[in-house]
Parts: C-alpha cells; sequence; structure tokens
C-alpha cells in the first residue's frame, strides 16, 4: 500500500516538474501559441472573448468526450456481450437541445456587447487613409498632407535564402506608419486595385481593402510601441510579402515626425531643378527599380511570360520615352500596371525610366534616350 | 404475367458488357458508383500532391521549391480539385452504389443521365488541369475565386476554369434530380419517409442543397465570364459594379457547399456507430431534425465568411446568432451518436475507428467554428492559419474519414471480399497520427498571426509549419498505402459474407456480397 502511495507520489511530483517546466517555456513562448493581447483595450477585450469561448469549448469537450471514451472503454463487447435496446429518451433530448442553446446566449451577450464598441464610428483624431496595392500600403495623413508608400523592406537574397534571415524578415518596412498614443486614429481603408486587408493584432483591427469602398476602424494605442501586421486577403502573386508596420508614439516625437515628412517632401521635389546626368539617373533609378518593380519585372526585366510584360527588349522601353512616360503616370487599364504618379516624386519617376531604358542591354537595342525629372514636369503640365 | 413481360425481364439480367465499353455505356447503378469513387480517388491523390508541394515550400521559411504565383496556383487547384473532383463525386459514387440498394429499388431512377452526369466530370477536371499548361499558368486567385482579383487581375486561363466549374455544376444538379427523384419514387413498399436509412436521409437533404445552390456558383462565373470578355462591371467597382457582391453570391453558394461535403458525412457515420455499437441508432428522428435544420440554416448564415468586408453592425450580429445556432443541431448529432455508443457492445474494426476519430475530430472542428462565429474574434482569425485549421479538421477527419469509413464498412458488399484488418487499422493509426500532426499545429500559428495563402512566412512560425509539413507528408503516403489496401481487396481476399458485420441493419446487408449486378429487381418488403 506504501509502495502504491510513494510511486504516485513520486509521478505526481514528476508531474509537476515536468509541468513547472513547460509552463515555463510556454510563458516564453506563449506569443507564438496564442492570440496576443495587443495594446489597446479593445483588443485585450477580444482577447478575453477569445479565451472564454476556448474554455467553454475546452469544458463541452471535455465533458462529452469524457462520456464518449468512457463508453469506448466500458462498453466493449467483450465487457458489454449484449446491448442495450434504448434509443430514445425525450427528455434528455430536451435538455442537450436546450442546454447548448443557453450556454451559446451565454457567449453571444458578450461578443455582442465588444461588437457594439468596436462599431464606434466617432471622427477621430487623427485620420489616415490607408489604401492596398499590389503588393504595398499607401498612408495618407489627411490632416497633414503626409503622404508616402510602404514596400517590404526585407531583401530579395533573404528570401530566397542566399543570405541568413534577419530578426523582422517579412515584417520590415522603409516606411512606418506613426501615430500618437493617447489619441483616437481612425483608418479610412480601401484599395487601388484587388481586395486586400489590413491587419495588425494588436489594435485587433482587420479590415478589407476593397477598390471603390472605403472602410473604417479605430484604434486608441495607449503605450508607446512598435506593432507589425500584414496583409490578410490574398492579393495575387506577392500577397505574402506586404508586411505592415506601426510605431506609436508620444505625442512630440509624432509632431515632430509629421515636419520631417513634410521637410522630406519638399526637398524632394527640389530635386527636381537640378540638372541630371545618364549615370546619376541610373544609379538612383537601380534601388528604385527594386523597390518598385521587380516583384512584376523581374531584376531582369525579363518578366512572367503572359501576366508581366518584359522590360528587356520591349519596344516600348527601347524606342517610345513618352509612351513608357503616360504608362508610369497612368497606368494600364484592366492589367496589374499600377499608376506611379502618386507613388514616385518627378525625380524618382524619371530616374527610374532611366535605368529601364539603359539596363539589360536595352540601351545598344533601343534608341538609349534618357528621361529626366523636366520631362516629367511637362507631362503633367501638358496633363492640366 | 404474360410472356413478354418475362422475356423483357430475362433480357435486364445479363451481366455487364465487357471491356471498356461497359464503363463508357454503362448505366448500371453500381457501375457508376465505382467510376466515381475511382475518380474521386485519382483527384485525392492529385489534390493531395499538390498539398504535398504546398507543405514542402512551407516547410521553411524563404521560397525554396516553387516560385509565389505557382505556389498560388497550387493552392487554388488543391481547394477546387479537393472539393469539386474527391469530396463531392465520392459522394456521389456512395449515394450511387448505396440508395438504391438501401432503398431496395433496382437502380437510380435516371440512369442514362446518371452515365452523363459522371463521364462529364472527367473533362471538366482535364480542362481544369490543362490550364496549368496555359500562358499565364492556372487559376492562382484561390478556389474561392474573389473578384477583381479572378476578374480584371486574372491569368488568360481564368475563362477555361470557368467552363470546368459549370461542367461540374452541371454533373452535380443532374446528380441531384436522380438521387431526389430515386428516392422519392422507388422507395420499397412499406418504407417511408421516417423509416429511410439516415445516409439517404442525409443524401435527400444534400441534394437538395445542391439543387439551390450549383445555379448560385453557375451565375457567379457567368458573370464573371461577362466581366473579362463582354465589358460588363458586375464586380468592378470602376464600372459601378460591386467586389462585394461577388463575395456575397459566392457564399451562398459557399456555405451550403460547406454543408453538401458534410451531410452524407453524418449518414455514413451514423450507420457505422449504430452498427459496431450493435444498438439501435439513439435519436433517428432527432438526427433527421437536425439535418433539416441543418441544411435550413446554411441558407442564412452566408456572410459569416465576409466579417472584414464592411458589413453594417446589424449584418454582422445577425450572421453571428444565426452561425451559433447551427451549435445545437450539430450537438444533438454529436450526442446522438455518443448515446448510441454508450451501453452498447462496441467493436473497433477499421470503419469503427473511422467513424470515432470522426466524432472526436469532427466536433474539434465544430468548436473552432464556433470560435470563429464569435464576430469580434473572428476579426484577429479570419484569413489565418486558424482558420485553415478549422476547416481541415471537418473536411479532413471529418468528410475524407468518412468516406474512408464508408470504404471500408462497404467494400466486402462491393466486392465480396473482406479486407485485410490490420492493414486497415494501421492505415487508420497513420492517418489519424497524420492528420492532427498537420492540422493541430496550424491553429497555434494561426492564433500566432500567420495568415493563410502566403508561400513564405515571418521566423516565429517556423518550428510548427515544420511540424505541420511533417505531419502532412505522413498522411500523404498514408493514402497510396489505402489505395494499396483497396486494390488488394479488390483482387481477393477472404470471402465476405451477405451480412458481413454482425450488427449491420439494412437492406443492402440482406443480398449477396458481392452485391449482384442488378439488385432488387423485384421490391423487398419493409416492415
Amino acid at each position: 500500500m506504501t509502495n502504491v502511495r510513494s510511486l504516485i507520489f513520486s509521478i505526481k511530483k514528476q508531474f509537476t516538474v515536468i509541468l513547472f517546466a513547460l509552463s515555463n517555456k510556454a510563458s516564453a513562448e506563449w506569443d507564438d501559441l496564442n492570440m496576443t493581447q495587443g495594446a489597446t483595450a479593445i483588443s485585450r477585450e477580444v482577447y478575453d472573448l477569445h479565451m472564454l469561448i476556448f474554455w467553454i469549448c475546452v469544458v463541452i469537450g471535455v465533458l462529452v468526450f469524457g462520456v464518449m471514451f468512457y463508453s469506448m472503454y466500458a462498453y466493449t463487447k467483450k465487457k458489454n456481450p449484449v446491448a442495450a435496446t434504448f434509443h430514445e429518451n425525450t427528455k434528455v433530448e430536451l435538455a442537450w437541445t436546450i442546454i447548448p442553446f443557453l450556454i451559446l446566449i451565454a457567449m453571444a451577450v458578450p461578443a455582442s456587447k465588444t461588437l457594439q464598441s468596436i462599431y464606434n464610428d466617432e471622427a477621430g483624431d487623427i485620420n489616415i487613409q490607408v489604401i492596398g496595392h499590389q503588393w504595398k500600403w499607401q498612408y495618407r495623413y489627411l490632416e497633414d498632407d503626409v503622404n508616402f508608400f510602404a514596400n517590404l523592406s526585407t531583401d530579395l537574397d533573404e528570401i530566397y535564402n542566399k543570405v541568413p534571415k534577419g530578426e523582422n524578415y517579412l515584417q520590415e518596412v522603409d516606411e512606418i506608419v506613426v501615430i500618437p498614443v493617447g489619441k483616437k486614429v481612425r483608418f479610412l481603408i480601401t484599395a487601388n486595385d484587388v481586395i486586400h486587408s489590413w491587419w495588425v493584432p494588436a489594435f485587433a483591427i482587420k479590415q478589407d481593402a476593397i477598390p471603390g469602398f472605403i472602410n473604417t476602424a479605430w484604434t486608441i494605442v495607449d503605450e508607446p510601441g512598435l506593432f507589425r501586421g500584414k496583409c490578410t486577403e490574398l492579393c495575387g502573386k506577392n500577397h505574402g510579402f506586404m508586411p505592415i508596420v506601426v510605431k506609436a508614439v508620444e505625442q512630440d516625437e509624432y509632431d515632430l515626425w509629421i515636419k520631417e515628412k513634410q521637410a522630406g517632401a519638399i526637398a524632394l521635389a527640389e530635386l527636381t531643378e537640378k540638372d541630371w546626368t545618364a549615370a546619376e539617373l541610373v544609379e538612383r533609378g537601380e534601388s528604385l527599380y527594386i523597390k518598385n518593380c521587380v516583384a512584376c519585372h523581374g531584376p531582369n526585366g525579363a518578366g512572367v511570360t503572359g501576366i508581366f510584360p518584359a522590360l528587356a527588349g520591349s519596344d516600348i522601353v527601347l524606342n517610345n520615352k513618352t509612351r513608357q512616360i503616360e504608362i508610369l503616370m497612368e497606368g494600364v487599364q484592366g492589367a496589374a500596371m499600377q499608376s506611379y504618379a502618386e507613388q514616385l516624386a518627378e525625380v524618382d519617376m524619371a530616374a527610374v525610366i532611366t535605368y529601364t531604358r539603359r539596363s539589360w542591354g536595352n540601351a545598344e537595342k533601343g534608341d538609349g534616350e534618357i528621361v529626366v525629372p523636366k520631362d516629367i514636369v511637362e507631362y503633367k503640365k501638358a496633363k492640366i | 404475367m404474360s410472356a413478354v413481360i418475362e422475356n423483357h425481364h430475362d433480357d435486364h439480367h445479363h451481366g455487364p458488357a465487357k471491356g471498356l465499353k461497359r464503363w463508357f455505356y454503362t448505366t448500371n447503378h453500381k457501375d457508376i458508383g465505382t467510376l466515381y469513387l475511382w475518380f474521386s480517388f485519382a483527384m485525392f491523390l492529385i489534390g493531395g500532391a499538390m498539398a504535398m508541394i504546398i507543405r514542402a515550400e512551407l516547410f521553411q521559411p524563404g521560397m525554396q521549391i516553387v516560385e509565389p504565383e505557382f505556389y498560388n496556383q497550387m493552392i487554388t487547384l488543391h481547394g477546387l480539385i479537393m472539393i469539386f473532383g474527391g469530396v463531392m463525386p465520392a459522394f456521389v459514387g456512395l449515394a450511387n452504389w448505396l440508395v438504391p440498394m438501401m432503398i431496395g429499388a433496382p437502380d437510380m431512377a435516371l440512369p442514362r443521365m446518371n452515365n452523363l452526369s459522371f463521364w462529364i466530370l472527367p473533362f471538366a477536371f482535364f480542362i481544369l488541369l490543362s490550364s496549368l499548361f496555359m500562358e499565364g499558368g492556372a487559376p492562382n486567385f484561390g478556389w474561392t475565386f474573389y473578384a477583381p482579383l479572378s476578374t480584371t487581375y486574372a491569368p488568360p486561363s481564368t475563362t477555361f476554369f470557368i467552363f470546368s466549374v459549370h461542367i461540374m455544376g452541371a454533373s452535380s444538379i443532374m446528380g441531384s434530380i436522380n438521387v431526389i427523384v430515386t428516392i422519392m419514387n422507388m422507395r420499397a413498399p412499406g418504407m417511408g419517409l421516417m423509416k429511410m436509412p439516415l445516409f439517404v436521409w442525409s443524401w435527400l437533404i444534400t441534394a437538395y442543397l445542391l439543387i439551390a445552390v450549383m445555379p448560385v456558383l453557375a451565375g457567379a462565373v457567368t458573370m464573371m465570364l461577362m466581366d473579362i470578355h463582354f465589358g460588363t462591371s458586375f464586380f468592378n467597382a470602376a464600372g459601378g459594379g460591386d467586389p462585394v457582391l461577388f463575395q456575397h453570391i459566392f457564399w451562398f453558394f459557399g456555405h451550403p457547399e460547406v454543408y453538401i461535403m458534410i451531410l452524407p458525412a453524418f449518414g455514413i457515420v451514423s450507420h457505422i456507430i449504430e452498427t459496431f455499437s450493435r444498438k439501435q441508432l439513439f435519436g433517428y428522428s432527432s438526427m433527421v431534425w437536425a439535418m433539416l435544420s441543418i441544411a435550413i440554416l446554411s441558407f442564412v448564415v452566408w456572410a459569416h465568411h465576409m466579417f472584414t468586408v464592411g458589413m453594417p453592425l446589424a449584418a454582422e450580429l445577425f450572421f453571428m446568432w444565426s452561425t451559433m445556432l447551427i451549435a445545437v443541431p450539430t450537438g444533438v448529432k454529436v450526442f446522438n451518436w455518443i448515446a448510441t455508443m454508450f451501453r452498447g457492445s462496441i467493436t473497433f474494426e477499421t470503419p469503427m475507428l473511422f467513424a470515432c476519430a470522426f466524432v472526436v475530430l469532427f466536433t474539434l472542428g465544430g468548436f473552432s467554428g464556433l470560435m470563429l462565429a464569435i464576430t469580434p474574434a473572428d476579426f484577429q482569425y479570419h484569413d489565418t492559419y486558424f482558420v485553415v485549421a478549422h476547416f481541415h479538421y471537418v473536411l479532413v477527419p471529418g468528410a475524407i474519414f468518412s468516406i474512408m469509413a464508408a470504404v471500408y464498412y462497404w467494400i466486402p458488399k462491393w466486392t465480396g471480399n473482406m479486407y485485410d484488418e490490420r492493414l486497415g487499422k494501421l492505415h487508420f493509426w497513420l492517418s489519424f497520427v497524420g492528420v492532427n500532426v498537420t492540422f493541430f499545429p496550424q491553429h497555434f500559428i494561426g492564433l500566432a498571426g500567420m495568415p493563410r495563402r502566403v508561400p513564405d512566412y515571418a521566423l516565429q512560425f517556423a518550428d510548427w509549419n515544420m511540424v505541420s509539413t511533417a505531419g502532412a507528408f505522413l498522411f500523404g503516403f498514408s493514402q497510396v498505402f489505402f489505395l494499396f489496401i483497396v486494390i488488394k481487396t479488390v483482387v481477393g481476399g477472404k470471402k465476405a459474407t451477405a451480412q458481413v458485420w454482425e450488427g449491420a441493419r439494412g437492406l443492402e446487408w440482406t443480398v449477396d456480397s458481392p452485391a449482384p449486378y442488378h439488385t432488387f429487381t423485384t421490391p423487398p418488403k419493409v416492415s
């Protein structure tokens, strides 16, 4: 007897140790296994709701499977050669219809309340328009006239396993969305081409970005921090490669950031006036090409047969500078080619076009003419 | 009886034709059932091979094996082939084999249409698969083909995809009409509706669902066709259309479609649990009512797939509540199965193992479904691997396990040979472990934030993706083993008796094993 007891005791002890070790490890990696609690009141409410429903399901599961496993264990043919003959019981059947219904109501009440608080469409302190493009996000701060595109900044070599992957592999962008803490920030979400979905788990915001529609979502972040999200609606080839990074900062830091952004835009506009040489434009254009064009047209301008036209050896790139400017400015109706008029400043537009005209042997095959920022300015003037 | 009729009667007693002609010209429900089952097995293996490509690419972060464009083609075709080529034809095949035998009918009511509804299917899938070799590649917009990704931005092969969906739809509608007409008109005397075996009930309801929603799918793809080729703007906001309209139409088809893929499974599992518990099914009439309620509710829950498209609060609340309601009849079914086992006299042959796994794992899928119904939480779950885990739990250890259970359960009746019990059990355990190792970790990576339909992912998801891929390959290879077991049983094995299983009830067990080419040419009497 004592033997059995001590055995049970030692098993219990072992079990506790293992459990403790597991929970230690688990708490460190808990975020890798469960929904985030997030950084806002709403996201915590959503997390609590998630855990509530989860535990209700666990309890129901234990009860239901408990009866099932017991039956499988206790009523085998060996132990119970003759089966019982009952096959109906109105009371029991009513009970297991009504009780689940009541449990569902218990779940629906808090869920409906949380949903109502999410659907609070009062105006925000700061309104940011979020526009999904294949495969980048555009952010437009409506009050402050700040406008930029955020592209994935993970190196292609990391993606293709040529160099080790960084800590924030596929979760880093070249332009971070900055918002102030403690303010109601409203996002007006739409798309330019196909449907995307703007998801930042820490805010419990996932809202589809639909061309022709504007959806809204809002957040109030309590503490400064960096929050990462992703596109969650299949939007074509690079759907997996258009992350979101939002940084919440104190108000004064935010004001400073807005000023810097505005100053940067002015500086970029001034570059239009500079006299550019072909070499300078090609140099500037290369990184822009990688950032904006490689996704479809490929690193060697070869495109993808049948979907994305090649730029290497293309007649337009070789000999028709006007048409090329027009395509970049207007996009191509009914195709994946979008308008870059807003995405690229005049100088960058000129640089990237010149880069394509001077690369992959295009310079030798075509007219080799370069495009300077003033050409873009003229195009814009002619349009007006 | 006059001599003329006697002669006519003799005419119909010849066996199957010889050679390939037998299969091309056949109007025999058993032959057509066999064709459907083999076809769905072939599609299951092709769709499975695509799943292996997907999982192999996801084994590690980074792009290794395929390019993102091809990856998207794989996820699209994997979904379409498994749903329309794997699960649905398998259930139609089972209906063909079993419905006439279960209701004591000599054949399906419309045998020539039966032949046609099968033989257009291979063409549909030939067209769909051939799009892989077209310029621009196969459809790459996911099996849900949301516009405008599937219209304005789609590869040229989309038109072929549209026609193949039309053919699949035509096949399904013809098959459903056949099932309904057969069940309504050809039941043996004495078999009232509430005396029908549950598999027959489940298919009657499924067939009505199919007739209701397949035309809706056909409408959706036709509108796509118009948008792509004839300058309309149904789904193009720039032309005054509405991309969200597509999703409403698609899911009005898509949600009943989900139940189309699970109701026949309910029927199968009910029979198997009853047989191996050696006890009459608990709550027959509540089973029927539960299936009917699920079918009716399935028409008013579609927008729970669209909680994030920006619907008004009232719509979100309505679809949340209506979706949660489905848990009630589904719960009733699970409770009934368990009550059937309770105080039964149970043995665990392979079909019973699959059926028990079905009850547990389908219920797990039901739990995650309930979680997904909670709109605010769905904002976090939507379009992540949590959803992938959820619907694979209801489709793989749900629908597909029920099909495997059905094959083990009825194959002695079809072939006259018993399958190898040892191998069957091994196949079960490999599949059971494989399926859970594959899909259970996907709950974790989904909750932790990995979106679905991505060819590459952030580093924190690496461990569980690796586990999931290992499970997927285990599951995949187990199905090649299943193929071997089936072929081995077709070729030979211990001879089966007519009764086959000690506890089996129903008319199909009253005929010889293998079932003669023509059964019930004179209807049996059901008391």
